[in-house]
């Protein structure tokens, strides 16, 4: 029963395979962010920031790469927070009860659903990255094929156990639930925060010191900061702010996003195992 | 690990359940002998679910013992979980999964090897007559059909024990009937089934025993025909020469509890078997010279055995549970 989470994975990409039109717009949609509220932006910021003094021996990029590394971790997010939702339609109308039934340990769901809701993102993650090069993000400029590849790899490390964290708080709001409809509002109103209070979208650096504080607690700034040390470089600026990432920066942002999928997979033990189907 | 199942494969002693302050399940004990059809036949709310859902270990045991093909439930529930196959009230289908998809996953659950999930699925495939549709998605089969799929997916793993709550619930004459023969098949083949219901004559035509449970309580376990027996309601309709004479000299008979006269016959009810009174009631009509025209026994139903242990009035749960009530009403 070890490889039990196996069964959990296949049916949940089995079920992502099949619906064609999730699967479609779930690839899209990152693409029309980036398209059209990534293209929009860009060249309101470019404009803004045009007249800033370039600093001296920094690369500076655009705001349309600056907010690639935004769009990658939003959809991973998004993506995540509702990766658990199939669990609460098993729940109401499924398969739950055939499962929990069953031999397979209770542990094996979440990781099951946790790792089929870490392939998505990754497709997803590729699929940005693909689309934004295309578009004129300049991720990866002037790597070598080994650096562009071990970046890349660096890329879905922190996308992986990011997602990871936020499947297992998703899987145990949605056992936790009743209703479709209050899952929903749950994690609209979770997003809002998570979201807004990171540097995906715009810099951190101006926030008031209590935004500031929640934005460096933020497993979302910590995943931003990951992808752009990977894709853009250790030193580089950026809407006329330069950002240096050290390598010790990047191991604690990866550190606090291990800490936060371990809290999360213990609240989601936890709620599971109070979970009776009855 | 061996075990040995002496006769016995479900064996529950003084089992008590309670929902806050409500007993589902008072003190019950019985027993399910290995091989046999056995039927739990109550009113909604009696507490038939409730034992079902201990035994398959879905509810946590809160008083008395409970075993299941040798294992105890509370100490040992993986072990029970092997050794059984359910089948759920409701749907527990994904609808966008494929027949075959179905099996399979549930084989793989119960960490079946590969290639005997492939055999199973085949041969289950067969048992329930859906050969055709193993490639078609669960939303697209029809009521029966879905019921049969669950079935077989009960029967994957070749469970010692088949649990089914309520297993025709909701469905057409004609699939019931379908359903009862693949369960006798299956049980033919070595399956022991428990079974939940609230159907009289699923019971009935099913069941090797029958308990009759209602408040918690187990009323009285027997085979049908004990049943209908001990209830004591046979009736007799008799036509003759001279009724008047005969309500007369039959009013004499201790076994007769009481006799109706009819336009042309006269309705004894009996105390007793009629299978055996009936033929001497007919000798000694005879022998005082009364001529019989027109005789008809009649057997009490499942119907009134069951009314009679659980009485008459509808079962005040939920409006969806309420209205499957009034259909046990209304056919009487």
């Amino acid at each position: 029963m070890k490889t039990g989470f196996l069964t959990i994975y296949w049916r949940d990409m089995l079920r992502f395979v099949r619906f064609r039109t999730l699967l479609f717009t779930s690839l899209v949609q990152p693409a029309l962010w980036l398209a059209f509220f990534g293209v929009a932006m860009s060249n309101n910021f470019d404009r803004l920031t045009a007249t800033l003094p370039t600093i001296p021996g920094v690369p500076t990029v655009g705001y349309l790469t600056f907010i690639g590394a935004g769009v990658i971790a939003m959809t991973t997010l998004f993506t995540s927070l509702f990766g658990g939702t199939v669990l609460l339609f098993d729940k109401n109308w499924g398969l739950m009860r055939e499962t929990l039934s069953s031999p397979l340990p209770r542990i094996h769901i979440i990781i099951g659903i946790g790792l089929s809701g870490m392939t998505k993102s990754f497709i997803q993650a590729t699929v940005i990255m693909l689309f934004g090069l295309l578009i004129g993000v300049r991720f990866f400029d002037g790597y070598t094929l080994s650096r562009t590849l071990i970046s890349v790899l660096g890329i879905m490390l922190f996308v992986g156990v990011f997602s990871l964290g936020f499947l297992f708080l998703s899987g145990a709001i949605a056992i936790s639930m009743e209703s479709p409809e209050g899952m929903q509002a749950v994690i609209t109103l979770l997003t809002m925060p998570f979201f807004f209070t990171s540097n995906a979208l715009y810099p951190v650096e101006s926030f008031p010191p209590l935004l500031r504080f929640l934005s460096t607690i933020n497993p979302l700034t910590h995943l931003v900061s990951g992808i752009r040390y990977f894709a853009i470089g250790n030193n580089f600026s950026a809407i006329g702010i330069q950002y240096v990432y050290t390598p010790n920066d990047i191991l604690v942002s990866f550190l606090s996003l291990l800490t936060f999928a371990a809290i999360m997979f213990l609240i989601a033990r936890w709620r599971f195992s109070k979970v009776s189907v009855t | 690990m061996a075990v040995d199942i002496s006769g016995d494969i479900i064996e529950v002693e003084n089992l008590e359940h309670s929902f806050g302050d409500v007993k589902a399940v008072d003190n019950i004990s019985f027993t399910v002998r290995k091989g046999e059809i056995f039927s739990f036949l109550g009113p909604n709310g009696a507490g038939k679910s409730t034992v079902i859902n201990i035994l398959t270990t879905l509810l946590r045991l809160q008083k008395g013992t409970a075993k299941v093909a040798g294992y105890d439930v509370d100490k040992e529930p993986e072990k029970v979980r092997e050794s059984i196959g359910i089948v759920f009230q409701e749907l527990t289908l994904d609808r966008d999964m494929t027949v075959r998809e179905t099996l399979e996953y549930h084989g793989r659950l119960y960490s079946m090897p590969k290639e005997e999930r492939r055999r199973r699925t085949e041969e289950l495939l067969r048992l329930v007559q859906l050969e055709g549709k193993g490639d078609t998605r669960t939303k697209y089969l029809s009521g029966g059909m879905k019921r049969r799929l669950e079935i077989a997916r009960g029967l994957m793993t070749r469970p010692k024990v088949l649990f089914m709550d309520e297993p025709t619930i909701g469905l057409d004459p004609q699939t019931r009937i379908r359903i009862w023969e693949y369960l006798r098949e299956i049980n033919r083949e070595g399956t022991t089934i428990f079974l939940t219901t609230h159907y009289m004559d699923e019971a009935d035509q099913l069941s090797d025993r029958i308990s009759i449970i209602d408040h918690g309580k187990i009323i009285i376990t027997g085979r049908s025909w004990e049943l209908k027996n001990k209830l004591g309601q046979d009736l007799i309709y008799l036509e003759s020469s001279d009724n008047r004479a005969a309500a007369e000299m039959l009013r004499e008979l201790g076994s007769v509890k009481e006799i109706t006269e009819k336009p042309k016959g006269l309705v004894l009810m009996l105390s007793g078997d009629g299978t055996h009174l009936l033929p001497k009631l007919m000798e000694m009509l005879t022998e005082r010279g009364i001529v019989i025209t027109t005789v008809n026994l009649k057997k009490p139903s499942m119907d009134d055995v069951f009314v009679h242990y659980t009485g008459r009035e509808l079962r005040d749960e939920g409006a969806e549970k309420m209205s499957s009530a009034i259909i046990r009403a209304g056919k009487r």
